[in-house]
């Protein structure tokens, strides 16, 4: 069952992304993951170059290196001062991962990998390549890598679960307790770019970015818990392979893409409609306040002038257009919100406080 | 080889890849100042990925491979990526680097979504689009070299027109607020000649490797000058010297992507700016700092000779080098060698040291400036 295969090894490798993307995510280092997993093609092809062939362990290593020369050169250029923080990320990341483009289409082009799937990976095919041992078959080899990575992974993460919250929420304080900043930061780089090459025969290494970045950033609008956050995240990636797994089988194109595309559309509808700080809910309550707010302004208003000889005037609605400066259809709304809500009279141009709304403007003037 | 250049040159063909690129290079050059400047490096690599999908819906509308269509596809895909960023950014509690990574991988996805359902379509003009992926500059045709200059033209021209509220907006925003500039619309009107300068490089360097042409060119140049319209066009020049000596190589050789070998002599030219340029280069700055420290010592053995001979009333005294010696915490021959090399001290007799007449004056003059600082 290839189709099977495909989905379970989809889901172990988002669920190993996950873990060190929470953190990122958390940190500020997002794109930290991009410039790793971009970086550590480098040392993929190097270690290639001896061993001839993608399943050694050789390659994991290397690329492990490679990821964190980079994020070492990367923070060495940063701590001369002569060039600010994003334009180091972007400057070396491209050579490491131009120099092995150039390898691979130069030197292994017909072999193994060519340069278009160094970008997309192909999880398709990861089913055909099993892992073989005393004659038996112990399924694809792709499996076998991503459950280790993702044991380590939550391995880690476990024990070191108290030493990355508090790095991450705070730093000096994690520093006072005598945990070392420095030792987590990186061994959250090289938990980083070993899960990037893991990934990286799959989907890719700019599809690996998604699968870190995303579902972490979707729970991240949904929860501020750090463990609630981990649990909402592998929801997220566990939907987004199985709708994308579907919508790829429907449309016959990249399943990798459509994972990807789905996590993104998770994203997307979280943005917009999560009920406690989506931008739909933002936008309503932030007009609800401004109506509430700008109705007390117009009953201090009028409280102000009342029984004053220029009431007539000073209490209509066109003085609220030219004194407060709203426009024409918002003092109408003001105004007739302020009725709805019995604070008010109109008569045409002209506006009274009841009682209520009296006794509402006092009220809100004792707040000030 | 020579032979080989100058019949490159001679080729029609190729001398449009070289104004194509040349046009790539000065345009990417130039706005990357400001991308770098205001810290948006990365927008740049966000954009680059985002516009593979408008490229292929582009191509998936049209059914053709013209450069006005798909590059407009790509402005409108760079444009829905730049202002979704600015959602993200503005009203939830993201953090902006997350904001530009899910830009730049699902943009990335989904083109490769559309990408792989055009393969499936068995179009017959759908061979070619993998081009965008790393760049072709050897696919540059007479058409694509018009649609590219014009657009190139239009971004220096806005570039020329808008200088002054550019330069206000990229040192100083609060400042160009109280001056009265809409500067929200302003740094949008910057984002938007960034996707079109990226755009235009897209078919011969790629959407991956884009980003590159955008920030290097701009850190080499920052090295070299503190003045605004100088970094530009020396950002220009680094841009146009990589793309073309990129494309030269990529052609001289057999399966040589061009996007990576540009990016590969941009980084050289980084690395030679980051090292040798004068006043901000590492290597330049560390040979001053050395002698600074050894101007300071020299000048504290000066200043010791002055201050000793204050007891002789006579500021030429010499002095035993012992004394010296254990006043300046070790050993002083060598620097009292070369400050004779100058002749600011003589040594009368072996081991005895004083200040010359050129001396006693280098110190008075040194105390007279500190007093005066």
């Amino acid at each position: 069952m290839p189709e099977l295969e495909i989905i379970v090894i989809a889901i172990i490798l988002v669920q190993a992304c996950i873990l060190p993307g929470v953190f990122l995510v958390l940190r500020g280092m997002s794109l930290m993951s991009d410039a790793i997993s971009h970086a550590s093609l480098l040392g993929i092809v190097i270690a290639f170059f001896y061993a001839r062939s993608l399943d050694s362990p050789l390659l994991i290593i290397s690329a492990g290196l490679t990821g964190l020369v980079t994020v070492m050169i990367t923070e060495w250029l940063i701590s001369t001062k002569r060039l600010k923080e994003d334009a180091a990320i972007g400057l070396v990341f491209p050579l490491f991962f131009s120099i092995g483009v150039i390898l691979i289409s130069k030197y292994m082009g017909s072999i193994h990998i060519d340069s278009d799937c160094v970008l997309f990976g192909e999880i398709a095919f990861t089913p055909f390549e099993r892992l073989n041992m005393f004659s038996y078959d112990l399924g694809p080899v792709a499996l076998w890598i991503m459950s280790f990575i993702l044991i380590v992974n939550s391995s880690l993460t476990f024990i070191f679960y108290k030493e990355l919250k508090i790095s991450t929420f705070d730093k000096s304080l994690a520093h006072a307790l005598g945990f070392s900043p420095i030792l987590i930061h990186y061994g959250l780089m090289i938990m980083t770019s070993i899960t990037a090459v893991g990934a990286f025969e799959s989907v890719g290494s700019i599809l690996v970015v998604a699968l870190m970045i995303t579902p972490p950033a979707t729970a991240f609008l949904l929860t501020k818990r750090l463990s609630r956050m981990i649990i909402v995240s592998s929801i997220v990636g566990i939907l987004s392979v199985l709708i994308g797994y579907l919508g790829a089988f429907a449309l016959d194109v990249s399943i990798s893409g459509a994972i990807v595309s789905c996590s993104g559309l998770l994203f997307l509808i979280t943005l917009f409609f999560s009920p406690k700080s989506g931008l739909i809910i933002k936008v309503i309550k932030f007009n609800e306040n401004k109506l509430t707010f700008s109705t007390r302004m117009l009953l201090v208003q009028l409280l102000d002038h009342e029984g004053k000889s220029n009431e007539i005037l000073e209490n209509t609605i066109s003085n609220m257009i030219t004194h407060m400066n709203w426009p024409e259809k918002f003092a109408k709304k003001v105004a007739k919100f302020a009725v709805q809500k019995n604070y008010i009279l109109r008569s045409g141009n002209d506006l009274k406080l009841t009682n209520f709304g009296r006794e509402v403007a006092k009220h809100t003037l004792q707040w000030t | 080889m020579h032979d080989v250049i100058s019949s490159l040159f001679l080729n029609y063909t190729f001398l449009i890849v070289i104004i194509g690129t040349s046009i790539i290079g000065s345009v990417a050059g130039s706005l990357g100042v400001f991308a770098v400047l205001r810290r948006q490096s990365l927008l740049g690599d966000c954009i680059a990925h985002a516009a593979l999908p408008g490229i292929c819906i582009a191509f998936l509308i049209s059914v053709s491979k013209q450069s006005w269509t798909l590059l407009a596809g790509a402005i409108v895909a760079g444009v829905i990526g730049a202002l979704l960023l600015h959602l993200i950014q503005e009203y939830s509690e993201l953090k902006r680097d997350a904001a530009l990574g899910i830009i730049l991988s699902v943009f990335f996805g989904f083109g490769l979504v559309l990408l792989t359902y055009i393969q499936s379509q068995e179009i017959s003009e759908q061979s070619g689009l993998n081009v965008y992926l790393f760049g072709n500059a050897a696919t540059l045709l007479r058409n694509d070299i018009y649609v590219m200059g014009s657009l190139g033209i239009v971004v220096i021209l806005f570039l020329i027109l808008f200088w002054k509220e550019f330069k206000v907006v990229s040192f100083d925003k609060d400042f160009a607020s109280t001056l009265g500039f809409p500067q929200k619309r302003i740094d949008f009107f910057i984002t938007f000649l960034t996707v079109i300068s990226i755009v235009v490089g897209l078919q011969a360097v790629g959407v991956v490797l884009m980003s590159a042409l955008i920030i290097a060119p701009a850190v080499a140049a920052r090295q070299w000058t503190d003045q605004l319209y100088k970094m530009v066009m020396l950002s220009a020049l680094f841009g146009i010297l990589s793309s073309v000596s990129g494309v030269i190589i990529s052609s001289l050789y057999e399966k040589m992507p061009t996007g990576p070998v540009i990016v590969i002599m941009v980084s050289i030219i980084v690395v030679i700016s980051l090292f040798f340029a004068p006043k901000r280069g590492i290597f330049v700055s560390y040979i001053r700092h050395i002698n600074q420290k050894l101007t300071i010592h020299s000048d504290r053995v000066l200043l010791n000779l002055y201050q000793f001979s204050e007891v002789q009333k006579d500021p030429t005294f010499a002095h035993d080098i012992t004394v010296l010696d254990f006043v300046g915490e070790g050993s002083t021959l060598s620097i009292l060698n070369k400050l004779k090399n100058k002749k600011l001290v003589y040594n009368p007799r072996n081991g005895y040291w004083g200040l010359s007449i050129k001396g006693v004056k280098y110190v008075k003059n040194l105390l007279k400036e500190t007093k005066n600082a």
